[in-house]
């Protein structure tokens, strides 16, 4: 196994995967997400993006979550 | 109203049903199995939020079932959140029906967890139950349900399968109340925290009646509701203070603010739960690959984009060219009555009233009917497939760009054809602000009934270069509503978010059933809520026009021509300040085409001689700033009745109005003396 490297979830590339570390921010964009099952240590997929580059569709939990790369932005991930 | 049941044993007894669960779950299918026809569509006081409500009767016992929105999750942000939840704690239900996808549990179970949390009466349906076997996922419904504490029933909604036991289950828990109260452990960094806080929260008058853990635990998370409630009480001080050191504790020893800790623990409640009772033979990547493969070509790169508008364009076409002639025959129907109609009543007065009021009126709000159902069909069709969602997802960039998000797409586009079914259309945004935002810019979409204006005065005026002259006013509009849109978002709904982050659900086939109720219900809520508005708005427009008594009708003697030759100084500025403008621009309210026949009343020659009467009156300048006036001034009254009947709000349909006056004005202002000055006037 390759040592892991820590990206926000915007910086993946299509087909990466890795684990979720952390969601920063607040407010309703921060539970949003958490609540969508991004919590700390899911394993998740980024699966592609929109035609235009925005927004991204990543697999977590069983189920396709789509979101903007801003919002992406506040995801930590560890890259496997 | 439960009534009580030592009541005589033949009374009916009334049971409430909350029905709650994720977006895309089957509960709209639910809701319709258990309720039929028997269904009630209206909003949830004071929010654009929609209520339905219907009943269901089985033996001696009436159901009545109350559809909460769909959500995630029961926060306080989102407004269709704050419906659910308050509604929830109000205690007017008897029990909650949570419609959990069974073929994507985790995530749909955190709604769950939320509802146990509040102390709901819970009664689990695990829907699309053959989806989840087809996926090879099987669940140990014993076990599932004595870890839950609560019924368990598998259903399949779009196929009517175990609705009776669902609703046996339901009457059995009504009878018995919450049972044993269930609810996440949140650990033992957290959990000391959270009884200290639920201690010190007992006796506080400002949240009475709400389940003491579940307010210790939205504290800790800065539930913006709660803390509200929570800092109106004299003991405001002390209770932040505990609930700041209790954050702090649980952040130093976990390294997760409370906020991650709970939703952590929830989703690790869930996963062992899964542990527990489900096993699944298939590998994730299986699971999706049907929807997956069909998604390589729909969401591509390259193609779309392309599919996108294709899509729009069936869904444009299939709304308005099967609907065109279909309103014809409503429009001629309601012509032959008004006629034969008038033809038998002596007194003119009467007649007329009978026939261009009464009739007329009736007339005007069905002929809205067909487009309606036709955009609804397409629309349920859109989402119950799955690929309302994906349309978003294509265009959300471009349109985020313009402060709007990806679905308001759709309503803007329908607005080309009639603003009344796009700004329905609108029911399709989630968020608030995306929804307000999207309902009042659609009436800058040029719909057709403008399109006779222009005609008309690009005829007279501007024959050799009629198209560009028309494009110019749809140009017009689209511009117009694209600087609103950012006006709007930034100084109106400043601060509020919407975040795009939400589920890509799997294909599915709709079912003509669904898609039949959804479009039958839209069609039927116009009638009743906006065809009163616009009835009596015909109505009064006829009385103006009709009266005084011997008055010729729109003429410059009726109460019409009085108040047009009123207006008429505001127009001045403008090119047109005639009491015959005046007049036409109200007519207009009725609906826009009926600005060129109005102009033909009051010139007194009808439509045919309307082309030389024009050219004596007006300019090629003052009728572009007309035709710019007509694109953009109030919508007519169906878009207005349509608007309050979304926005639920008489100050934001008045706000609506006003500034599209206004806007209306300034445009047509700076045409006509910008014109001027340029000399071309």
């Amino acid at each position: 196994m390759d040592a892991k490297e820590a990206k926000t979830l915007n910086k993946l590339r299509p087909g990466d995967g890795g684990r979720v570390v952390g969601v920063v921010g607040s407010g309703l964009l921060k539970r949003r997400i958490l609540e969508m099952g991004l919590v700390p240590g899911t394993e998740i997929r980024l699966k592609g993006m929109a035609p235009l580059g925005d927004p991204i569709e990543v697999l977590v939990k069983g189920y396709s979550l789509t979101l903007r790369r801003r919002e992406a932005e506040a995801v930590t991930v560890e890259v496997d | 109203m439960v009534q009580s049941s030592q009541a005589a044993a033949k009374a009916p007894k009334e049971i409430t049903v909350g029905l709650a669960g994720n977006p895309n779950s089957g509960k709209t299918s639910m809701f319709n199995n258990l309720t039929g026809a028997r269904q009630h569509v209206g909003n949830w006081p004071g929010v654009t939020v929609e209520k339905k409500e219907g009943r269901h009767i089985r033996d001696d016992v009436v159901v009545r079932v109350v559809d909460l929105p769909g959500t995630y999750s029961l926060g306080a942000f989102s407004e269709d959140e704050a419906v659910a939840r308050n509604y929830i704690l109000s205690g007017e239900p008897d029990l909650v029906i949570n419609i959990v996808d069974a073929s994507n549990l985790e995530r749909n179970l955190y709604l769950t967890t939320l509802l146990m949390e509040m102390g709901a009466n819970v009664v689990i349906a695990l829907n699309m139950f053959d989806e989840a076997e087809k996926k090879q996922i099987r669940i140990d419904l014993e076990a599932f349900a004595g870890i839950l504490g609560v019924p368990v029933v598998p259903t399949v909604a779009v196929r009517n399968k175990g609705t009776s036991e669902l609703v046996a289950a339901a009457v059995g828990a009504a009878g018995k109340g919450p049972g044993r109260a269930f609810t996440v452990n949140y650990g033992k960094e957290a959990e000391p925290g959270i009884a200290r806080l639920e201690a010190a929260l007992a006796g506080v008058e400002t949240i009475r009646n709400l389940p003491g853990r579940w307010v210790a635990v939205k504290l800790l998370e800065g539930d913006e509701s709660i803390y509200g409630r929570v800092m109106q009480s004299p003991r405001a001080g002390e209770i932040i203070k505990l609930r700041d050191e209790v954050a702090a504790h649980i952040e130093r020893v976990t390294g997760l603010d409370p906020e991650s800790l709970f939703a952590d623990r929830r989703y690790g409640f869930i996963g062992g739960l899964i542990r527990e009772t489900v096993t699944r033979k298939s590998t994730v990547e299986d699971r999706l690959s049907v929807s997956d493969r069909i998604d390589r070509v729909v969401t591509n790169r390259l193609l779309g984009i392309p599919i996108f508008f294709l899509s729009m364009y069936a869904v444009f076409q299939f709304t308005f060219v099967l609907g065109d002639p279909l309103i014809g025959y409503v429009e001629a129907f309601f012509g032959w009555l008004g006629a034969s109609a008038g033809a038998l009543i002596a007194n003119e007065l009467i007649a007329s009233l009978v026939a261009d009021g009464i009739i007329g009126g009736v007339g005007s709000v069905l002929v809205f009917i067909p487009p309606i159902f036709l955009i609804f069909f397409a629309i349920s069709l859109l989402e119950d497939s799955g690929y309302m969602a994906r349309a978003a997802y294509v265009m959300d960039r471009f349109m985020h760009r313009l402060g709007l998000h990806g679905k308001s797409f759709i309503p803007l586009l329908v607005g080309f054809g009639c603003n009344v079914p796009a700004i329905m259309a609108c029911r399709t945004l989630e968020n608030r602000r995306d929804r307000m935002i999207t309902i009042l810019i659609t009436p800058l979409m040029s719909c057709a009934a403008r399109l006779p204006v222009y005609v008309l005065f690009v005829g007279v005026f501007f024959a050799a270069y009629q198209g560009l002259v028309i494009f110019s006013l749809y140009l017009l509009g689209i511009v117009l509503a694209i600087v609103m849109g950012v006006l709007f978002k930034r100084f109106l709904f400043k601060g509020e978010v919407s975040p795009f982050v939400m589920e890509l659900p799997p294909y599915r086939v709709p079912t003509l059933k669904g898609v039949l109720i959804h479009m039958w219900e839209r069609g039927w809520a116009f009638i009743k809520r906006a065809g009163t508005v616009i009835f009596s708005v015909v109505i009064i427009v006829w009385v103006l026009a009709s009266l005084p008594a011997g008055a010729e009708f729109a003429g410059r003697e009726s109460y019409l021509g009085a108040i047009g030759g009123f207006m008429a100084p505001v127009f001045a500025p403008l090119g047109f300040g005639t009491w015959e403008a005046a007049a036409a621009l109200i007519f207009g309210l009725l609906a826009k085409e009926v600005v060129v026949g109005t102009l033909g009343v009051v010139y007194g020659i009808g439509e045919e001689g309307l082309a030389a009467a024009i050219q004596t009156y007006w300019t090629p300048l003052s009728a572009y700033a007309f035709m710019v006036m007509s694109l953009i001034y109030i919508p007519c009254a169906a878009t207005i009745a349509t608007i309050k009947r979304e926005t639920n709000s008489w100050r934001w349909t008045g706000f609506a109005v006003a500034y599209s006056l206004t806007l209306g004005w300034v445009m047509a202002f700076l045409v006509y003396q910008g014109g001027r000055l340029l000399g071309l006037g």
